[in-house]
């Protein structure tokens, strides 16, 4: 990626190039769970709440299931986001030196964020027969806002990376700073908005499609309607906005990074009246994207409103800070792509919704649901692409190439490896917890465990 | 006092409230893989029913001294994360497999067989990670990672492989499994033969912690020679009779069944040791090149974490009050 420079020469990987791949992994495994970990909170806290105010025993059946897996979801985010805190020193040592006086402040504060959640958490999860109902559900409530505080103030570090602000810097050695400038940078406000929104699509739409597929086999459960319901209203709304905060979001890179953007469309030449590219094969050497699906003037209108403004191509910046065009664009459009269908997929939904005046079951609808029930999380991890592939060459745009940033330890396919097996492995025991944590929501067996399970008692 | 120092004390205080809280739930993990007798069984289901509702709150404190640690003092971070990069991706894997087999253990336990796995998985990273994190404390103070014009220079082994480091590991574990059975003799009021199990394994515990603290007392001549050499300051004497007196007192209450008075003394004791340490290693971060003064961040950074740091206070304390209030206050077993 960019141009071969130091330690990226030589034959196959290098440090460096292990570096990279060991935080790619780790953050996306760590991002799909930091994504549920704000996400199902949400949907916890409204069951328990519709649960307090009609006092159906179905409702307080959901959260407590809905409270086993964010248990195990949120235990594992906890575990890989320690192993990021620390990779940004292991790896990323120089990039530290440099920038943690400057964004050490939201991380300070996700700290605190993170700490109530598990504090609050440890309190919902444990304390069902232990402290009073609205005090639970309070609780459960904290732990939804700190779960999205700590997502915010984490997107604010990764928005400084994009649009580095307050401070200044002298032959590399940082003299002023203004840390609360460098949290509130140009970048911050978009980036926030996009990833909460995400959250709360990729879980809605991931806890929804699981629901889905209990009521095809039987439309008459009550739980799972209700559990089907829920989610849906969460992804169903929160898709629109997140599609006008994609918007924002685009304006702000077509200004603030050129090159992302450039890369993300497959813009090579600069040009008035440009069009939008759509899917195809960009090609760096013959500075043209083959086979694309062209929308006359969409990019300038998606850059700058206006169908006639210029923007900037790929030509414009320097060959050696050129991210990687394929894996940007492709990546762009997979995101984007995945944003339309889910989209589509919720106005049909409601519609239905409007027109039943109930939880829709119409078996096409519940069909798709279950098969665009990944689309949120695809769509995250794609996004998160975007951002960082995008940003490089830099670790930080415009000040710090990432190849100076990276640790003079040598050996690093070895972390890397072990880490990959390890999240592999963490993975398939998870796909296959979770899974029986759905199973168990079977009706029958909900019936069976109502009397017997520890803490359901309530309820009853 | 300058910004420095405070945040130097904050960075103190929470390495030692993780040993008291975290510190304890790696002991019990220890305890876990020991679990033996004919009450094995409601032994590990104590140390869960102990652990479950606070192993993750308390394993923030940790993240909590990382965090000031790069925002205050980045240079010092990205020294040591480089000196111990090695002991450092190994608690990493720790971290991760403890709390995840602990988690798993919890909602996948029908069969007696993946129990156990997930068992031995928690009680052997239990076991490893106090260790390492020993082994790192050590080799801070050590003296032998060396920073020359900016630079680490010495290497990826400085330190952390020494024998005092080792010492240091070892000690950790012994007092992380010895706060977790004094703990545990507390949280198992209600149930004397239990509770009799926890005594037995506080009482040795507390035992074999003297032969460890001698043997990393006796390898620091060599092995950490600037801190050996603290330990003639004027304070040292009676912190060294302070720690004594809460390690003997600790064990004397065990023997005698003062529970609660045992875990007050260990407390004490864990408190005063790691006390010591940062009087001994004061002002320095890494002994002898990096110090909280040389590896500080800019001042407009250090007063707004400052106020970060006073802010969150207001919100976690109360928090962390309720949290223990509200499962430690009537700590009753459930029937098994």
């Amino acid at each position: 990626m960019g141009s071969p420079t130091g330690r990226e020469c030589g034959r196959g990987m290098t440090d460096f190039g292990f570096a990279r791949s060991q935080m790619a992994v780790s953050l996306a495994f760590h991002i799909i769970f930091a994504a549920v970990g704000i996400g199902m909170p949400l949907l916890m806290a409204t069951a328990e709440g519709l649960y307090l105010r009609h006092r159906e025993a179905i409702y307080l059946d959901l959260a407590q299931r809905w409270a086993r897996g964010t248990a195990i979801l949120f235990a594992v985010g906890a575990v890989s986001g320690t192993v990021l805190s620390f990779e940004l020193g292991l790896l990323w040592p120089r990039f530290m030196e440099f920038a943690g006086g400057i964004i050490g402040i939201p991380f300070s504060l996700e700290g605190f964020a993170f700490f109530t959640e598990a504090i609050f958490l440890g309190i919902y999860l444990y304390g069902w027969d232990r402290i009073p109902a609205v005090v639970h559900w309070l609780a459960g409530i904290i732990v939804a806002v700190s779960g999205m505080l700590s997502g915010v103030f984490v997107v604010t570090v990764n928005a400084w990376m994009n649009a580095p602000t307050g401070f200044e810097a002298v032959d590399g050695r940082v003299t002023k700073i203004d840390p609360i400038a460098a949290m509130l940078n140009p970048a911050s406000l978009q980036q926030v908005i996009h990833m909460v929104l995400a959250a709360y699509v990729a879980t809605g739409f991931a806890v929804a499609a699981v629901h889905a597929f209990f009521l095809l086999r039987d439309r008459t459960d009550a739980f799972h309607r209700r559990a089907f319901g829920i989610a849906l209203a969460v992804a169903a709304v929160g898709i629109p906005l997140q599609i006008a905060s994609g918007d924002l979001i685009a304006r702000m890179v077509a200004e603030r990074q050129p090159a992302k953007f450039a890369a993300m469309e497959a813009h090579y030449r600069t040009e008035a009246g440009a069009p939008i590219t759509i899917g195809g094969i960009p090609d760096d050497a013959a500075m043209a994207t083959r086979y694309g699906l062209r929308i006359p003037w969409g990019l300038s209108l998606l850059a700058k409103g206006d169908r006639r403004a210029s923007v900037l191509g790929l030509e414009a910046i320097p060959r050696g800070d050129w991210p990687n065009t394929r894996i940007v664009h492709w990546a762009f459009d997979l995101m984007v792509g995945a944003g339309f269908a889910m989209l589509a997929l919720a106005g049909w939904a409601l519609w239905l919704w409007w027109r039943l005046r109930r939880v829709p079951d119409d078996q096409w609808l519940l069909r798709a649901v279950v098969v665009a029930g990944p689309l949120g999380l695809i769509a995250i991890e794609a996004g998160w692409i975007v951002t960082e592939v995008g940003r490089q060459p830099w670790i930080i745009y415009g000040v710090m190439r990432t190849t100076e940033a990276v640790a003079e330890m040598r050996g690093l396919v070895v972390p890397f490896v072990t880490f990959t097996i390890v999240y592999v492995f963490l993975s398939v025991i998870l796909v296959y917890l979770l899974r029986r944590q759905f199973l168990e929501t079977d009706p029958s067996a909900t019936r069976r465990s109502w009397g017997g399970r520890p803490g359901v008692s309530r309820g009853g | 006092m300058a910004a420095e120092h405070t945040l130097g004390a904050v960075i103190l205080a929470a390495l030692v409230i993780y040993a008291l809280s975290g510190g304890a739930d790696y002991g019990g993990g220890m305890w876990d893989l020991l679990a033996m007798g004919p009450r094995a069984p409601r032994q590990r289901a104590a140390i869960e029913h102990a652990i479950g509702p606070i192993w993750e709150a308390n394993h923030v404190w940790l993240i909590l001294v990382i965090v000031v640690l790069f925002t205050g003092f980045p240079r010092a971070f990205a020294t040591v994360m480089t000196a111990l990069h090695i002991p450092m991706t190994a608690i990493l894997l720790g971290i991760v497999l403890r709390g995840s087999a602990f988690v798993f253990r919890k909602y996948d336990a029908q069969d007696d067989a993946v129990h156990r796995r997930w068992s031995a998985l928690f009680g052997a990273a239990s076991f490893f990670t106090p260790l390492l994190l020993g082994l790192c404390l050590g080799a801070l103070a050590s003296g032998e990672i060396r920073v020359t014009d900016g630079r680490l220079s010495s290497g990826f082994f400085a330190g952390w492989t020494r024998p005092f480091a080792v010492a240091c590991g070892l000690f950790a574990q012994g007092l992380f499994a010895f706060l977790a059975a004094t703990y545990l003799t507390v949280d198992t009021e209600g149930e004397p033969a239990l509770q009799a199990d926890f005594r037995t394994r506080g009482l040795t515990s507390g035992l074999l912690l003297a032969p460890a603290a001698a043997l990393a007392f006796i390898l620091a001549r060599d092995g950490a020679p600037h801190i050996f050499a603290r330990l003639v300051s004027w304070w040292a004497p009676l912190l060294v009779a302070v720690t004594s007196a809460c390690a003997l007192g600790a064990l004397v209450a065990l023997w005698s069944r003062r529970f609660r008075l045992a875990r007050a003394a260990a407390i004490g004791q864990v408190t005063c040791i790691l006390l010591g340490w940062g009087l001994a290693q004061y002002p320095h971060i890494v002994v002898p090149d990096l110090t909280l003064s040389n590896t500080a961040t800019v001042p407009s950074t250090l007063r707004a974490l400052q106020t970060a740091l006073a802010v969150g206070a207001v919100v976690l304390f109360p928090a962390f009050g309720y949290l223990f209030y509200v499962f430690k206050r009537r700590p009753a077993l459930p029937p098994g």
